[in-house]
């Protein structure tokens, strides 16, 4: 990606940012099934932020930004507040993102009883809640469009590589992708 | 198929051939048919999702409407009878919205998890979302607690599934005979149930067919021993056996 910012000026890139929520990180790794043509979007793009570059903090004045996962913890939220505020196009990738899917089948469940269920019913050693440092669990898990707008769904578990460039690359080309024809819930 | 998807009213006279507009094309049928088998029978294709050929419309999905003109309501094709001079409309950005809006109701209502469903890929609800454009459910999800029946040695029943289309009650009394299956309750309570509401393994009428796992449109009757994306259902039984029996008519 360095090399190829040198070869064209920063500014023609869009800029690119990829988050992970609640998600098993397999739509970063379709993501990835892009293969060589992570090459030909890497001409067109610069990734800002991501799971897959080392940077801390969001940046500002994201072009696009994909998100991966569920909205589960009131982390989550914040994030994707802050995301929400610092980018033109949100991307909901994935079923998780888009429906809540796998994460939310503990919806229906108290939430005290998931913690009891992971942490106390099946501990053998030292049964205890992690209470400290982390996030906390929302009482239910959201899809990402009921905590901020989405401007772009892609269903899929995970959504297809193919899926993925071709809608990148009509967004790229300031094109409105027909996602519905490339991907659907459990793809 | 000879047999009426709507029961006639008693006194009816003999059926009529009228003619009527479908998307600007005029049509004739006999005055005893859905606007659906007419329109399907012209190569316009309505989508449905209760709707099953071989079995009785019956009306509970609303996939179907359409609009008619000079009625302000939308109909739901499968069960409204056509009339002389009828003007129907069976696509348009209104008609769009509001199947959209029947998918979303349907996704939301219960929980459809198609990663992890048996008839994932094979699934007339997840197919119809993808035909219809509908990407995500913008009405929020109930996440309700649904019970599962494995009661059974052969079937399982996964109500988190059920779309409440009624093609499994239909087939198991219309073309069965069992009546095995039935609904209690209303509206958003609704379920199926199996007899007086006993685990469907100890139903005292289920005769084991079937019939009602393969017409299922989703992943809510399911063959055990089938895992995600696993359960293929096989309908075409359905209208080979409502031909041998309407040809057995005098
Ligand atoms: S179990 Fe299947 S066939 Fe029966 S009402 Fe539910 S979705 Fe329809
Ligand atoms: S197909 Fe007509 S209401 Fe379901």
């Amino acid at each position: 990606m360095n090399r190829n910012a040198k070869d064209k000026p920063a500014a023609t890139k869009a800029r690119v940012a990829t988050i992970w929520l609640d998600g098993c990180s397999g739509c970063h790794m379709s993501f990835l099934d892009m293969d060589e043509r992570l090459l030909a979007l890497a001409e067109q793009i610069e990734l800002v932020y991501s799971p897959l570059v080392d940077q801390k903090e969001f940046p500002p004045q994201v072009d696009v930004a994909i998100v991966e996962g569920a909205v589960a913890t009131d982390e989550d939220i914040e994030k994707m507040r802050l995301v929400r505020s610092r980018t033109k196009v949100l991307i909901a990738l994935g079923d998780c993102a888009v429906t809540g899917n796998v994460p939310s089948m503990r919806n229906s469940i108290p939430v005290e009883d998931v913690f009891d269920r992971a942490y106390r019913d099946n501990a053998q050693l030292q049964p205890q809640r992690p209470a400290t440092n982390l996030p906390v669990l929302l009482e239910r898990v959201r899809p990402v469009h009921e905590v901020v707008k989405v401007d772009v769904h892609i269903p899929g578990c995970p959504p297809p590589a193919d899926a993925i460039f071709y809608i990148i690359s009509e967004l790229l080309a300031g094109r409105t992708p027909d996602v519905a024809a490339v991907t659907r819930f459990g793809k | 198929m000879t047999r009426p998807s709507v029961p006639k009213p008693a006194g009816v006279a003999q059926p009529q051939v009228v003619t009527l507009r479908i998307d600007g094309r005029d049509v004739s049928a006999r005055s005893d048919e859905t606007i659906l088998s007419v329109a399907r029978q012209n190569r316009i294709d309505i989508p449905t999702l209760c709707y099953l050929d071989g079995l009785s419309g019956w009306g509970a999905c609303r996939l179907c409407l359409v609009d008619i003109k000079g009625t302000p309501k939308l109909l739901p094709a499968c069960v409204t009878l056509v009339r002389e001079g009828m003007e129907v409309t069976t696509d348009s950005p209104r008609l769009q919205k509001y199947r959209r809006m029947v998918l979303e109701l349907l996704f939301s209502e219960r929980n459809h998890v198609c990663s992890v469903c048996v008839s994932n890929g094979k699934c007339e609800l997840q197919a119809m979302a993808q035909r219809l454009g509908m990407t995500h459910v913008s009405l929020p999800y109930r996440y309700p607690r649904l019970e599962f029946d494995s009661s059974n040695d052969l079937f399982r029943m996964d109500h988190n599934r059920c779309i409440l289309c009624t093609r499994c009650v239909r087939v198991c009394d219309e073309i069965e005979g069992a009546h095995t299956w039935d609904c209690r309750g209303r509206g958003i309570e609704t379920r199926i149930i199996s007899d007086l509401n006993e685990p469907w393994g100890e139903s005292s009428t289920c005769t084991r067919c079937g019939k009602c796992v393969n017409v299922c449109p989703t992943g809510a009757l399911s063959q055990k021993g089938t895992a995600v994306a696993e359960m293929t259902k096989r309908v075409t039984f359905l209208p080979y056996l409502t031909l041998m029996r309407n040809s057995d008519e005098p």
